[in-house]
């Protein structure tokens, strides 16, 4: 029997005008957990999606060895029979039904007429629960639970169907810090138990933390498979891979010199909206400074899209406390008001809260801006072109034209639309609620550029980000929540990882 | 933005604008295929003018109902109720105007305003109490009939007054050349038509000039001359068929000046950018500033009114008011609002495309009345002819 479970050898994918998987070679050993890297594009999902067989023999070229056996899958059922089970980023539950009916979904227990047995249902989920240390009853919904609880109600699927090659696609790119470390500590014991794992990330203190073995795809190509057991691999590494270059610097870090404040939020409380006598936001207090970035560090659940969002006027009622911008007290009761009192926030949510798909370019980064791009309620579409040509040009945002939907762009260039957008409303203060989220290597370092500009042009940035290199590569100042409370601030040259960690599992 | 300076042929051009507008461009050729073959079907009894003037008749009061639903489905919304409303307006209209003795101008002031009141009324309850637009104007459905009948007390309100049915049968005057009523050269119609070719040819124009102004680039002078004689030889062949019949009726001069004033407002003013962003995605379109309850309200307040309009123009036309008036227009309204491209989704839709949606629903049924096709029948072709838009339109986007 071979040494590998799965060979995928010389795989060749090929979609109109583009070549996404060229002449790619992924051997993954029996019992290992292997880490699959690349920036955005590289063909990491396609290549999985021609594993599971979401892509039909025949549609691409090369050959699938499971266990030294050619396959051929025509669909995602068959893949299974054979043991892959792919996770996707995009979770795949029904959401108002619990875990256990989510569990058996389409894989019910049976008795001999074809009845649901339930008793045996739920006894099973019991058992796969207690395997990933999901300590619940099955009887959950599944929109009661976090999207860390939901992750592992998804490898409780997977493990029900005797999977012996687990792909995760960005398992904990929406986990906090402490969500994560369990899955990781799941997936180690899942590797104890024989189970390999195919591990997509683009969290590289991750991968090293865990990987066996890490395979870089760069443009559909192969790059290369380091074996980590044998040497050490390091980040610098990895990136150098992916991106194809060294880089000297990850964080494009300029000293900025901040100027008086500009915004000042004094005792700010917001109630939580479910829960009675609980405040999601408790009694905080900071000040932004023109021309600085100030890097808002917290795990998930902290409150810090929440406080950004109240502050925008789209979040809460009752909110108790005080908000001065430039000096002037201002009422914010919603989004409209928050942009002409200055105030832009860019959402953590791209395709659910922050474009219109259907929508072009000009519409997409003018739908802010309409006060100065009209009179009596009729647009200028001339000046509404030329605007956005400027801010296009600006952010270096690729396209083919101007009339082009943003569903057509990458997330980089979405990202882009999205910040030109606010720049258009010209803010005093920008918020930035993860800027970077799920898009290359290559874009954020535009995007980080793009920050330092316009700290340079006066304007003060919060940043809220979950990546900590990016809070500390970045921030002039750190401020740490936990559980809707500011747990402690930090200066750049004071702040280390352990700090901000420290502070946000509710050290002080 | 390279694109925007670099000349371009006319072919491309041509090629660039139906890829991008396929969907619309392709109801519009299926609607003249079918006045084609249904011309061929009648011997010829189609294309005539008395015949077209009829098929635009019969189609207007649907038509004006389209024009609002396009807002209201690109919002995400749906109005079960405009043809109860359109019934119970008109049927107050005409005990207004015939039990009261009403003047038709203070009549059609007082429909207007109640309509605008029924659509604030439904508008309150879908925007601000945030139930269901479906669940909203179903209610509205049966209260608005059950109105009608109250009202009415069931019976056929008539005669409403001469210059009340002009709304909906009567047709612009001739000025100086008398030729008899239904035939031959009817001079204001031409008049009007050059003048609206006139004002076509200005706007181009001056849209040209502003574009250069701006430094943008601007069509080949060819092509643009080319792009102003075709659309102004569409403009007059379009009327030659009132033209040369009785010239333009009321309702359809009222029917247009809505379709301009709805394609001005759904393309060139924030109320329409903001109506198709809160349809896109709602939460992006609050978050960038969007009062999306206040923008709700107006969709359905312009619902109503429409409502109202359709109302007058189909109690106009029937020289009364009867209990069943406005039955099944509202399912007439949202094929003709779907046919003519309007995503069921939201967030996409144009008011030509649903003009012509409604002008393909009316043809064929038109088509099939010449025909002597049983009543039962053009039922039956009717909903093939929705399902079947309905299924291109679904492929056509899982193509793109």
């Amino acid at each position: 029997m071979s040494e590998y479970i799965l060979e995928m050898q010389n795989i060749v994918k090929e979609f109109p005008g583009v070549r996404a998987l060229d002449d790619v070679n992924l051997r993954v050993k029996k019992g290992e957990i292997h880490a699959l890297v690349g920036e955005n594009g590289a063909g990491k999902s396609t290549l999985m999606k021609v594993l599971s067989g979401v892509y039909p023999t025949g549609t691409y070229q090369g050959q699938i060895l499971i266990d030294g056996q050619i396959q051929s899958f025509n669909g995602i059922k068959e893949s299974e029979a054979s043991g892959v089970a792919v996770i996707y980023q995009e979770l795949a539950l029904v959401k108002f039904m619990n875990v256990a009916e989510n569990i058996f979904l389409g894989n019910e227990v049976k008795d001999e007429r074809g009845v649901i047995n339930w008793h045996k249902t739920y006894a099973k989920a019991r058992d796969l629960l207690s395997e990933v240390h999901l300590d619940i009853p099955p009887t959950t919904k599944i929109i009661n639970m976090g999207i860390g609880a939901q992750q592992l109600t998804e490898i409780a699927k997977a493990l029900s169907k005797d999977t012996q090659i687990l792909v995760l696609d960005e398992p904990t790119a929406a986990l906090n810090e402490s969500e994560s470390a369990n899955l990781l500590g799941i997936i180690r014991k899942l590797k104890e138990k024989g189970v390999t794992c195919i591990y997509i990330s683009h969290k590289l203190e991750e991968v090293l933390e865990i990987a066996d073995s890490v395979t870089v795809l760069r443009d559909g190509h192969t790059i290369e498979t380091r074996d980590a057991t044998k040497e050490k691999i390091t980040e610098d590494q990895i990136i150098s891979m992916m991106v194809g270059r060294t880089l000297t610097q990850r964080f494009p870090r300029v000293e900025h010199k901040a100027g008086d404040t500009i915004m000042k939020v004094s005792n700010w409380t917001v109630p939580h909206p479910d829960i009675p006598g609980k405040n999601i936001i408790d009694n905080v207090s900071f000040e932004i400074k023109k021309g600085e970035i100030l890097g808002l560090a917290g795990l998930m659940g902290a409150g810090r899209t929440e406080l950004a969002m109240s502050l925008f006027g789209a979040f809460g009622t009752n909110i108790s406390g005080e908000v001065l911008i430039n000096d002037v007290k201002v009422h914010i009761a919603n989004p409209e008001q928050a942009i002409q009192k200055g105030l832009g926030y860019v959402t953590e949510d791209r395709k659910s809260k922050g474009l219109v798909q259907g929508m072009n370019i000009i519409e997409n980064s003018t739908l802010a801006s309409h006060y100065r791009l009209s009179r009596g309620n009729i647009i200028n579409k001339l000046e509404e072109i030329l605007l956005t040509t400027k801010y296009v040009k600006q952010l270096h945002v690729k396209t083919t034209g101007l009339e082009q939907l943003v569903k057509n762009l990458s997330g980089g260039n979405q990202q882009k639309v999205i910040l030109g957008k606010w720049l258009m409303t010209q803010p005093t203060v920008l918020i930035l609620d993860e800027p970077t989220r799920g898009i290359d290597v290559g874009a954020k370092f535009e995007i980080y550029n793009i920050m330092n500009e316009l700290v340079d042009q006066g304007v003060g940035i919060v940043m809220i980000s979950s990546e900590l290199p990016e809070v500390l590569g970045m921030s002039d100042r750190i401020i740490v929540m936990h559980e809707g409370k500011f747990t402690g601030e930090l200066d750049s040259g004071e702040a280390s990882q352990e700090k901000v960690m420290h502070l946000a599992t509710g050290g002080r | 933005m390279d694109s925007l300076k670099k000349e371009q042929s006319l072919g491309e051009i041509l090629r660039f604008q139906l890829k991008n507008n396929i969907r619309q461009y392709a109801m519009f050729f299926v609607l003249i295929g079918i006045w084609l073959i249904l011309t061929i079907a009648t011997g010829g009894v189609f294309i005539q003018g008395r015949n077209l003037t009829n098929l635009l008749l019969q189609s207007s009061f649907i038509a004006v109902l389209a024009v609002g639903m396009v807002l209201v489905i690109v919002a995400g919304h749906i109005d079960l109720s405009v043809g109860s409303i359109a019934g119970f307006i008109g049927a107050v209209a005409a005990i207004l105007n015939v039990y009261l003795g009403w003047n038709t101008i203070f009549v059609v002031v007082v429909a207007l305003a109640l309509g605008i009141v029924i659509g604030l009324w439904q508008g309150y309850w879908i925007a601000y109490q945030g139930i269901p637009a479906f669940i909203v104007t179903l209610a509205g459905m049966t209260i608005f009939r059950g109105l009608l009948l109250a009202v009415g007390r069931g019976e056929t309100i008539a005669p409403i007054s001469e210059s009340f049915a002009a709304l909906g049968g009567g047709y612009l005057p001739r000025l100086f050349i008398n030729v008899g009523e239904r035939n031959g050269f009817h001079d204001l119609t031409a008049i009007l038509v050059v003048l609206l070719i006139i004002a076509f040819i200005v706007m181009q124009l001056r849209t040209r000039q502003k574009r250069v102004e701006y430094g943008f680039s601007v069509l080949p002078i060819n092509v643009e001359i080319l792009k102003i004689v075709g659309g102004s030889l569409l403009i007059g062949v379009f009327f030659i068929p009132l033209m040369t019949y009785r010239g333009i009726p009321y309702s359809i001069l009222i029917l247009m000046s809505l379709v301009l004033f709805y394609t001005f407002l759904t393309n060139n003013t924030v109320f329409g950018r903001h109506v198709y962003a809160l349809g896109g995605n709602k939460e992006a379109a609050r978050l960038s500033g969007i009062n999306i309850r206040r923008k709700t309200l107006m969709i359905f307040v312009s619902m109503g009114f429409l409502s109202a309009v359709s109302g007058l123009i189909f109690t106009a036309r029937l020289k009364s008011a009867t209990a069943s008036a406005g039955n099944l227009f509202e399912l007439d309204t949202i094929a003709a609002t779907i046919i003519g491209g309007t995503s069921t989704l939201g967030g996409e839709g144009t008011v030509f495309g649903a003009i012509v949606g409604a002008l393909l629903m009316s043809s064929i049924t038109n088509g099939m009345q010449i025909l002597d096709v049983p009543s039962e029948w053009q039922m039956v072709v009717r909903g093939l002819v929705l399902l079947l838009a309905v299924w291109y339109d679904v492929s056509m986007r899982k193509k793109q």
